[in-house]
């Protein structure tokens, strides 16, 4: 399906979350944001994004520990950043998938 | 002479020797298999253990009795994997060399890598069923429970066999009931991602099962430690969730020996094809089971779709060969979900578990939906583990690869 995100139309799957990554722009992590109820982003943000989309580049799987490693953010500030679901929040507004389990 | 050497003898090790050794010929390739344990466990009855459902005997076995003839059990410590000289050190002093090698070292829980979590509390009222020693100690434990606040707790994702840790608590729910004591205890689930079920068919099916139950859900809850003064699970937003029994399930790492080696990611596991199963690292090297990267399920069954596509690749490196670049994250398990009842999921890589029909020697069962007829598959499943799976037998009417989805399933 479809959603218009920030005057485009952007493909996403039935819970909001980008299926394409390469459809988002800065201008969409915002109008998402916003909608989640975090925000405005500042550069805390735009770190981690930039963070998770690199990684999601790379393949490899996204963990709240992997993050607080990186030395990019550490766990307790990315509850402060997205609050209420740092991972699921982050990815949304990155543009990329859903961390998930198996069913 | 060549070497083929596996590390690791539980589901996958063991399942990977059978495979090669009939396939091998004998005199050109010599194959060792090593462990440090000469037991092997079928780690999916830890699950049933804590409720006394079943009894040691039925779920360990003697490590050596599975390993085929023509390959050498090796009961030592691994020390440290040197894929560039194309060695393996062993704690006892030896070294062993290959040509080819097999990780299959799987992974275990770390309960110390969480603040608290360990402490003089540790199997008095915080307790785990991913160990022998844990589901033994849990099963003592709630023998004797009289009533309160039961938590069951995943600590950080990936786990083993992903949905163990909510069947323990639909099991639970069940084991409380047939006590006569339901109504004295809250049951309460915990976990760091967004729900219990997280993909959107499963959650719309299945979503009703814990409000059913009256099983309370705590998501998103990343635990910054356990307060084993005040009893209690501490959120890194600061959100408590007390309890008189904790049951978790720790981080889950790869084994310490690919620590020793720098072989492995932040939880020690290796990067690996995803398709494949060829180091990314090193081409003789090949990794299966839960010791992998991969973003599939770390379990039994994809261990044993993966040996399928492994012992035809380690066939095809040596003879120098393209790779089959075949596996695709098939995952079958069924799950029980409490009152005698379980289900049965089927999914890959691609595709989410679905509904719909499954081919199986013993009856046609439905996918995605709670029935008697799964749980006593889940149970039958023993018997298949010992006499088929391990030796490396094709599961009839079960290919490796994942079947699509049938399109009539929404």
């Amino acid at each position: 399906m479809t959603k218009n995100i920030a005057e485009s139309e952007i493909d996403v799957n039935e819970e909001g979350y980008l299926t394409d990554m390469t459809q988002w722009n800065e201008a969409v992590a915002e109008a998402i944001a916003a909608e989640e109820g975090v925000g405005p982003l500042g550069e805390g943000h735009w770190k981690v994004i930039r963070y998770l989309r690199e990684q999601q580049e790379k393949g490899a799987a996204l963990t709240i520990r992997s993050m607080g490693k990186s030395g990019v953010v550490t766990t307790k500030e990315l509850y402060e950043l997205f609050p209420g679901g740092p991972l699921k929040k982050s990815s949304k507004i990155a543009g990329i998938p859903k961390p998930v389990g198996c069913i | 002479m060549h070497d083929l050497l596996i590390l690791g003898a539980g589901t996958a090790g063991t399942m990977m020797a059978n495979h090669l050794r009939r396939r091998l010929p004998r005199a050109e390739w010599r194959m060792r298999l090593v462990d440090r344990s000469e037991k092997h466990l079928y780690q999916p009855g830890l699950l049933f253990l804590p409720f006394g459902d079943y009894q040691e005997p039925q779920i360990v076995r003697n490590t050596r009795d599975f390993v085929p003839s023509g390959v050498e059990f090796v009961h030592a410590e691994i020390g440290e994997i040197r894929p560039q000289d194309h060695t393996v050190t062993l704690a006892n002093g030896n070294t062993l060399t290959y040509d080819v090698l097999i990780i299959a070292t799987g992974c275990r829980t770390a309960p110390e890598e969480t603040e608290g979590m360990l402490g003089s509390k540790w199997r008095v009222n915080i307790h785990d069923f991913y160990t022998l020693d844990g589901a033994r100690a849990l099963r003592e434990k709630l023998s004797e429970f009289s009533g309160g606040r039961v938590v069951v707790h995943v600590n950080e994702m990936p786990v083993k066999c992903p949905v163990a840790p909510l069947e323990f608590t639909f099991l639970a729910d069940t084991f409380f009931k047939k006590k006569g004591i339901r109504d004295g205890v809250t049951l309460t689930y915990v976990t760091p991602l967004s729900g219990a079920f997280t993909k959107p068919k499963a959650s719309k099916k299945l979503g009703h099962l814990l409000g059913d139950k009256g099983i309370e859900l705590v998501t998103d809850f990343v635990a910054e430690k356990v307060d084993q003064e005040n009893d209690k699970l501490v959120c890194y937003d600061g959100r408590e969730v007390p309890y008189d029994l904790l049951v978790t399930t720790p981080t889950n790492m790869g084994d310490e020996a690919i620590r020793r080696s720098g072989l492995g990611d932040d939880l020690d596991f290796i990067a690996t094809h995803k398709n494949t199963l060829q180091s990314l690292e090193f081409p003789d090297v090949f990794v299966l089971g839960d010791a992998t990267n991969l973003p599939a399920s770390k379990a039994g069954s994809v261990a044993h779709f993966e040996s399928e596509t492994l012992a035809d690749n380690v066939i095809r490196h040596i003879h120098g060969e393209p790779l089959k670049e075949e596996f695709d994250g098939h995952s079958n398990c069924f799950i029980e979900s409490g009152d005698g009842k379980a289900l049965l999921i089927d999914f890959n890589y691609e595709h989410e578990p679905h509904e719909g029909g499954f081919p199986f020697s013993f009856g046609p069962m439905k996918l995605l939906e709670e029935s008697r007829l799964n749980h006593l598959g889940k149970l039958a499943f023993r018997h298949v583990y010992w006499n088929l799976l391990l030796k490396g037998r094709a599961l009839p009417g079960i290919s490796r690869t994942k079947k699509a989805p049938p399109v009539a399933a929404k």
